[in-house]
């Protein structure tokens, strides 16, 4: 299976081979990003100010921050979807210059497509590398029945529950094997329950292909449970407050067992109290604003 | 037990009961509606019918019912001073048809260009705007002038009426693209032509379908305005014939003709959109329907 995979892998650096752990093409560098957006009225916003970070390869960072912080922001320019206004983003070691190669983005709304079924939803990433139809619905349906979706290639979007149509943005997402995974809060809007299941998918799943993945959330316990690494952005305009190294041995098993653990507890309290003040600030900023 | 047993057959028996009324309901709905159409019907006819007997409307100007039916069995039987009926209908019939798909891949084509393109959509802009205001059925005069009798100018004038009508949909539908989608394909690496073909297109699809159900009733429309305006075939030629004799009746009788034409293609057009856009959430009204 990972072989099949490995053959579509996007990217032309000679180093990137196969999957992410330990693989150089697939560290994220930012230096000194910063993003600032043209509003309506012709003024300038500044959304991120001077974000370093580093991901090492087959890392799994995550990014708390207060709403409109920047942290949507900070991934669009990974991506390549948008250019920073000054700093640079390196995958790999090669500047982010347009959209970058062996990337995958699950984003915050939902990017299903509407009027293709869930077989070809998936597919679509292998279809757009040029990968015969064939071999790509191979792909696919193996994608699907990892995620527990077997049976419903034929459905259309809406005609699935929101729990499962984060199942096929996962698939799509991870069916190019990319080097480099961003989530703009992928389970934000599900249940417990179901956010706990998927949370035990995704780490299984990238536990076997290692992409370096940066991944935004709001729920910290989520943060702790998934990540190496959590990133905590001040409010806007976003700058990095602090980095936490979560030492939580892995495979870290069950995401709703590890919530019990004391170092988790003691991890959590550290991270929430530098967040409070941030989320408070942010609070304050945006009633102001409305005042 | 023997309580929960009985229990589980009464809540059986009330369900089936409650089905069995909705089935009713709707019944009861739909034979209403149709009590209320076919009576709408007779009321219209019959009220043309009457008063133009009694005297009180002049059917040497309004026509009558019967006398409609008259005009339309002859056109059918007898023929016309042009042809058989059948004949002048088909040709309607093509240039309506022609007028319909060229406008059509016309206005998608250039709506889905200048949809997507914002610096060509902010240029040319005003000036479709500009033109879109002018009155375009005047164009046939000059098109006749200028090309003829024949079927050309007709083709020519429903194409361009067809034209803006899908144009501004297909533009308006590119507009309205989920940008979350094409930022999606353009992650995995899509080109523009991959970006209309997987995003774009699809998703202005509702969009320009929509319009083609009054697109179809433009192309007759232009079809048969130029006939009018000059040609030596079509049904155009007959209704102005007939206005030169003060016959109304042959005038109503082309009318009934046309419409069923344009219903049949709406019919088609709906197939086409049923199966196109198979993809959509049933709306509302459907999902009730049970
Ligand atoms: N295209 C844009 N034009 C102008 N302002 C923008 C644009 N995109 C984002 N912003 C602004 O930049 C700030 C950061 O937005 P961003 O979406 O990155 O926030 P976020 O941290 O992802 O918030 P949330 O957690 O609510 O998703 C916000 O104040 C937003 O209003
Ligand atoms: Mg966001």
């Amino acid at each position: 299976m990972t072989t099949v995979s490995e053959l579509h892998r996007r990217g032309g650096t000679p180093t990137d081979h196969g999957g992410g752990g330990g693989d150089e093409g697939a560290r994220i560098e930012i230096h000194g990003l910063t993003k600032r957006y043209l509003t309506p009225k012709g003024e300038t916003f500044t959304a991120i100010r001077d974000v370093s970070l580093t991901v090492e390869p087959g890392q799994f960072c995550a990014i708390v921050g207060p709403t409109g912080c920047g942290k949507s922001t900070t991934l669009a320019q990974v991506s390549g979807l948008e250019h920073p206004s000054a700093g640079s983003v390196s995958v790999g070691g090669k500047v982010v210059d347009g959209i970058t190669n062996g990337v995958s983005y699950m984003f915050q709304a939902d990017a299903l497509f509407p009027w293709k079924t869930v077989l070809n939803n998936v597919l679509i990433g292998p279809v757009l590398l040029g990968t015969p139809k064939r071999e790509a619905t191979e792909l696919a349906m193996d994608w699907l029945r990892r995620v527990g979706l077997s049976g419903f290639e034929d459905r259309y979007p809406h005609q699935l529950s929101g729990g499962m149509r984060k199942r096929v943005a996962m698939a799509a997402a991870l069916i190019n094997n990319p080097r480099i995974l961003l989530m703009d809060e992928p389970f934000g809007a599900l249940d417990v329950q179901t956010k706990a299941i998927m949370q035990n998918e995704l780490l299984q799943l990238w536990e076997g292909l290692r992409p370096s993945v940066l991944f935004i959330t709001h729920d910290l316990d989520e943060a702790v449970a998934l990540a190496d690494k959590v990133v905590i952005m001040t409010s806007s305009p976003g700058t990095i407050k602090n980095v936490f190294d979560i030492d939580l041995p892995r495979p870290r098993g069950d995401v709703q067992q590890i919530r019990h653990e004391e170092r988790f507890l003691e991890l959590q309290g550290q991270i929430w109290s530098s967040l409070k003040d941030e989320v408070t600030r942010a609070y304050k900023q945006t009633a102001g604003a409305s005042a | 037990m023997t309580s929960l047993a009985q229990n589980a057959a009464l809540v059986r028996e009330q369900e089936a009961e409650l089905k069995a009324s909705a089935r009713r309901a709707v019944t009861l709905r739909k034979t209403w509606i149709w009590v209320g159409r076919i009576l709408l019907a007779v009321i219209v006819i019959g009220g043309w019918q009457w008063f133009t007997e009694a005297g009180w409307v002049d059917k040497f100007f309004f026509g009558q019912p019967t006398e409609v039916w008259n005009s339309l069995v002859k056109l059918f039987t007898d023929g016309t001073a042009f042809g058989s009926i059948w004949e002048n209908l088909w040709i309607t019939i093509q240039e309506a048809l022609g007028g319909f798909v060229v406008g059509t891949l016309a206005g998608v084509i250039l709506g889905i260009l200048l949809g997507s393109n914002r610096y060509l959509s902010d240029v040319v802009g005003p000036y479709i705007r500009i033109v879109n205001s002018i009155p375009r059925i005047v164009l046939g005069s000059i098109f006749i002038v200028a090309f003829g009798l024949g079927m050309g100018p007709k083709v020519l004038l429903a194409a361009v009426l067809v034209f803006f009508v899908v144009f501004f949909n297909a533009f308006q539908g590119v507009r309205e693209v989920d940008q979350n989608l094409i930022s999606n394909v353009r992650v995995l690496g899509a080109s523009p032509l991959q970006v209309a073909m997987h995003v774009t297109i699809p998703s202005a699809m509702t969009w320009i379908i929509a319009s083609l159900h009054s697109a179809f009733g433009f192309a007759i429309i232009g079809a048969l305005v130029a006939e009018v305006l000059g040609a030596q075939h079509g049904v155009g030629l007959i209704i102005s014939q007939a206005q030169g004799t003060f016959d109304p009746n042959t005038v109503y009788a082309c009318m009934v003709i046309i419409a069923a034409v344009t219903l049949g293609a709406e019919y088609f057009i709906s197939l086409l959109e049923h199966s196109l856009l198979k993809w959509r959430p049933p709306s509302r009204s459907e999902a009730q329907a049970i």
